[in-house]
């Protein structure tokens, strides 16, 4: 690759950190609307729900490797389970699961 | 209650690390094949730090699009950080702007919603420091590794691996979810939105999680203040 791809990576560079870092940066010590707050503070959980769906069906082309896994997820984390049992469970489920394929 | 730093953080960010592993292994092997060098492909992901405008620029820079085009691609799939960070905002003790301007390089999808989950208000920077630099040592690693060694891992465990970041999710989730109607609502309706823009393929995947997030937010709020409750 020629120096083009340094520029690239540069530009990619830039334009990834600018909506990182303004929000942080410029809202630091400003008090906002309380119902933009309330809007900001729902964003989490809403975040969550769009990054699932409908992507963790799609992880594979085999879209039974989305939907085992999603079961798997979503059974052991309604257990109790914390984080990385979820994670680490869920994944042994679906190498349990190409085994058999 | 004695607030968590450092190591907390590194604890906390575990589940990225491991979720991350696959997705940069397969990113430096798809880097080398795309024709980038070992130096080129972990620049990129030193610096740029987001996984899938790393990955659409490859497929762009295989198809000889303009760079002025991939940067443009990049900023759109990103957009949405603005969202997340505006929302981290609220969740982060106040801190000075330098501090802040550095940890917001680390924000992804993924130290955004480990973060932005944690049960505590005002979350110290150091915290976040360190969910951000398990996950970023994770990406830059593994991202090298797969160039070096130039393969994957074998097939049974790559397939089941890409489970990872989405179990994570899952796993973030439903702890709030319990007994707690409004973060279902939130996740449900967020969720049948963006899956009504890729299906009806509306929207481009940066843009329907922008906008199916924001729509949903906006409205349980109306809901919730219009009820009267919270």
């Amino acid at each position: 690759m020629g120096s083009w791809i340094w520029w690239t990576i540069l530009g990619m560079a830039i334009v990834t950190y600018i909506p990182r870092a303004i929000p942080l940066t410029f809202l630091e010590g400003r008090e906002l609307p309380p119902s933009i707050q309330n809007i900001l503070r729902n964003i989490p959980f809403a975040v969550l729900g769009a990054l699932i769906f409908p992507a963790i069906f799609f992880i594979q082309d085999n879209i039974w490797f989305g939907v085992i896994g999603a079961a798997a997820a979503f059974g052991i984390a309604l257990l109790g389970a914390n984080v990385m049992i979820v994670v680490l469970g869920s994944i042994a489920v679906l190498a349990v699961y190409s085994l058999f394929l | 209650m004695e607030q968590r730093g450092f190591s907390a953080g590194l604890k906390a960010g575990v589940s990225i690390a491991i979720g991350y592993f696959p997705v940069a292994l397969t990113f430096g092997l798809l880097a080398k094949t795309t024709g980038l060098s070992l130096v080129e492909a972990t620049a990129m992901s030193i610096f740029v730090f987001a996984g899938a405008a790393q990955y659409i620029s490859l497929s762009l820079i295989t198809a000889g699009v303009a760079p002025a085009v991939i940067i443009l691609n990049t900023f759109i799939v990103n957009i949405r950080h603005f969202l997340m960070t505006a929302s981290l905002n609220e969740k982060m003790q106040p801190d000075a702007r330098w501090k802040k301007a550095l940890y917001a390089f680390g924000i992804t999808d993924e130290s955004f919603s480990v973060l932005a989950i944690q049960k505590e208000d005002n979350l110290r920077t150091t915290f976040a420091a360190g969910v951000i630099a398990i996950s970023y040592g994770s990406w830059v690693v593994f991202t090298a590794l797969g160039h070096l060694i130039g393969a994957n891992l074998p097939e049974f465990l790559q397939a089941a691996m890409s489970i990872a970041l989405y179990a994570m999710f899952v796993g973030l989730l439903v702890p709030s979810m319990r007994g707690n109607r409004k973060v279902v609502s939130l996740a449900v309706i967020a969720a049948l939105l963006n899956s009504f823009f890729f299906f009806t393929g509306w929207l481009s995947t940066g843009w329907a999680i922008l906008v199916s997030t924001l729509a949903s937010a906006i409205i349980i709020e109306l809901i919730a203040s219009k009820g009267g409750r919270s």
